[in-house]
């Protein structure tokens, strides 16, 4: 019940909004069903914590201590983007940049890319999830393209072409699971159902699992945005409206890293060796270095946060790479302080973007003076997301570390290095930013600063203290895939 | 293969031979329209092939999914490129900036490489059309070489179908098929994506008064 809740509610809202076009309270009907999607997601977090584990809908869809934690994620940063959304694309409006009929696309399918993020989540058929996945791809490449600039067209194009491309492997992967799979469990929907499949882990076929992986992982990660497939990430990012940057950053790497992990979990059930943890700790350790080093030479603010965002993806894969309650504890944590500091700073850039009118860093000038609160949030979040205590990406990084130190010393330097050459890349960038003469001139429309400061303190409050329900929520979920 | 097998495992066995034929005939067309033309072809033998092994297997669910891809990749897609090259008046266009011999050889080298990857694994499916895995790879290895090497939107995207149409052949000849309800929704996603791709052109081309990619390079990493 609550999980038809959790799926109808977005849905319809894509219906009701591409069916009344833009109105007035359009963006407040978005929000409307973003907070309709949060109150079910809060339900199902309730029911799954009373009464455990639990499948739906003839064994379609399930949710356990893993999805459930990462769908109220999803829901709540939806919702908290929603709110910002509303005077970033009113004030998107006031300059020209859209016009009603890209509104009416715009606010519909943002509600369908929550469904369809919700659907890989909640998803127990992986053949389904991959379906779903490939809708998010879809929901979202004419919003990258919404303004129809020619960088924008470009940017799209990739971003569909890329993904496309990937999630195709990824269909090989899936069918080359379900070849293992059958042989098991007997042919029909059975044979796909990720609760069967965990079951009989053990028996299935190692070779074809293995080969399997490669595809999943190569496929997904093109989604994730690990390198050397992350090409279409920092321009999708720069290049669409910023709601949808933040979603995509804090929302549809996690789902896309979500689906990665429910295939390792699966392979390592059959294989004996750590064969898919060594492959995500080698696509995740080469993810955060390259990252790193190519923070330093961006200039436009957007996409600097995008390649933020490849190398802390980089980060999380190497944990679950790693395995193990703690390093899986761990990347859980830093999947949820990650989502909410990211989407945090891409909305205090998006006011800050609208302010002086560009996304180029050298223009941007005396943030703190123009509008004291996008300038704090700005340096806030900047602090968090480079792992300053005692913020909580700071307690991930600090735990991730540590047993790469234990368990794998030689990947130590490199992370080490590379978190010490984004520091200095983006704190350098970010702090004449904030500070000095300011060239930004008054929004027209008074700018949604209070999910900003939600978003941090929540991450400064995982810093600090995690409530123990939430740390034994993680843990099971660590269990779980550990 | 030994002249023991059953007329209907030869059919099938010619058609994945046609499959992995059409797609280096793909490779090496200049066309956009015999490309379209020859998508359909593809599509052809792939829902020929999948009604053959629902007659061998009595698969119901391969029977629809034989009409599906019969409707949508020999049908439905096909007439919806032809629409759109006719209202792009891209109708004759031709690709004259890529080297086919070069491309024929790398995409030689692809097929034997999908082939060595897939015996291991054909060996142990059970199913009557096993020797079939190593052409579905193959095909997609072709498709992914020919989205590379191609300079023009349109053409690239009939790449991306024609991989599309590789996987599916993978899942009948190694698996008889996914699941329905996976099958359905992949397809919808396929058709949603060629929609997409459909607007995308106008988009493109009102920007750029072109269709080729090389206008499309300029977000670079300086």
């Amino acid at each position: 019940m609550e999980i038809a809740l959790v799926l109808g509610v977005p849905l319809a809202g894509a219906v009701l909004l591409a069916a009344f076009g833009h109105r007035p309270w359009a963006p407040e009907a978005n929000a409307a069903a973003s907070l309709g999607t949060l109150a079910a997601a809060a339900l199902l977090t309730a029911r799954v914590i009373a009464d455990g584990p639990m499948t739906a809908l003839n064994e379609q869809v399930f949710v356990d201590p893993f999805n459930v934690f990462l769908v109220a994620l999803t829901a709540f940063v939806a919702f908290t983007t929603a709110l910002f959304s509303r005077p970033y694309m009113r004030t998107e409006e006031h300059h020209q940049r859209v016009n009603s009929a890209r509104l009416r696309l715009y606010h519909s399918m943002y509600q369908l890319f929550s469904f369809t993020m919700l659907l890989t989540l909640l998803s127990n058929n992986v053949g389904m999830l991959w379906v779903a996945m490939e809708g998010a791809t879809l929901s979202t490449v004419l919003l990258v393209s919404l303004y129809r600039t020619p960088a924008s067209l470009e940017a799209a194009w990739k971003y569909f072409i890329l993904c496309s491309v990937g999630i195709a492997q990824a269909l090989f992967g899936t069918i080359l699971l379900y070849f293992a799979a059958e042989k098991v469990l007997g042919p029909g929907g059975h044979a796909l159902l990720w609760t069967h499949l965990h079951e009989v882990r053990g028996e299935l076929e190692p070779t074809v699992l293995s080969l399997a992986f490669v595809f999943l992982l190569v496929g997904y990660g093109t989604k994730v945005g690990l390198v050397p497939l992350h090409n279409w990430l920092p321009d999708a990012h720069a290049e669409g409206p910023t709601p949808i940057s933040a979603v995509l950053s804090g929302l549809l790497l996690n789902v896309a890293l979500y689906a990665v992990v429910r295939s390792k979990v699966l392979v390592d059930g059959a294989l004996e060796r750590n064969f898919s943890g060594g492959l995500m700790m080698g696509f995740g350790l080469l993810s955060v270095v390259v990252a790193a080093f190519f923070l330093s030479r961006q200039k436009d603010i957007k996409r600097m946060f995008a390649y933020s965002s490849i190398e802390h993806m980089g980060i999380m894969t190497f944990a679950f790479g790693m395995g193990g309650p703690v390093a899986a504890f761990a990347g859980l944590l830093h999947m949820t302080v990650h989502s909410l500091t990211k989407s945090a700073i891409f909305f205090t850039v998006g006011h800050a973007t609208q302010a002086c009118g560009t996304q180029d860093m050298g223009s941007i000038r005396g943030l703190i003076q123009q509008s004291p609160t996008i300038g704090w949030g700005l340096a806030l979040g900047t602090l968090a997301i480079l792992g300053m205590p005692p913020f909580g990406v700071f307690t991930s990084e600090f735990m991730v570390l540590t047993t790469a130190m234990h368990e794998h010393s030689w990947a130590t330097p490199f992370l080490l290095i590379a978190l010490g050459v984004a520091f200095a890349a983006i704190f350098g960038k970010v702090q004449p930013m904030i500070f000095g003469e300011t060239s930004a001139a008054p929004l027209p429309h008074r700018p949604a600063l209070v999910p900003v400061f939600v978003h941090l303190a929540l991450v400064l409050l995982l810093g600090l203290y995690i409530p123990p329900y939430l740390v034994d929520w993680y843990r099971q979920a660590a269990a779980f895939i550990g | 293969m030994s002249a023991a097998l059953p007329l209907s495992s030869q059919l099938v066995n010619l058609l994945a031979a046609l499959l992995l034929l059409l797609a280096f005939a793909m490779l090496a067309q200049r066309r956009v329209l015999t490309l379209i033309k020859l998508y359909a072809w593809q599509g052809a033998a792939l829902a020929l092939s999948t009604l053959i092994v629902a007659y061998i297997t009595g698969h119901w669910h391969l029977y629809f999914s034989a009409a599906l891809t019969l409707l949508l990749k020999v049908i439905l897609i096909p007439w919806v490129l032809h629409r759109l090259i006719d209202k792009l008046s891209v109708r004759w266009d031709v690709e004259t900036l890529i080297n086919i011999p070069a491309t024929m050889l790398v995409g030689i080298g692809l097929a034997i490489f999908a082939f060595a990857l897939a015996t291991p694994i054909s060996q142990m499916a059970s199913t009557i059309t096993r020797s079939t895995l190593g052409i579905a790879l193959a095909s997609v290895l072709l498709s992914f070489l020919m989205m590379i090497v191609r300079r023009k939107a349109v053409p690239q995207v009939i790449g991306f179908l024609s991989m599309e149409n590789g996987v599916f052949f993978a899942a009948t000849s190694a698996t008889y098929g996914m699941p329905l309800v996976v099958e359905l929704g992949i397809a919808l996603d396929v058709l949603v994506g060629t929609f997409i791709f459909g607007i995308f052109f106008f988009h493109i081309r009102e920007q750029f008064d072109s269709l080729e990619i090389r206008h499309m390079e300029k977000l670079k990493e300086d």
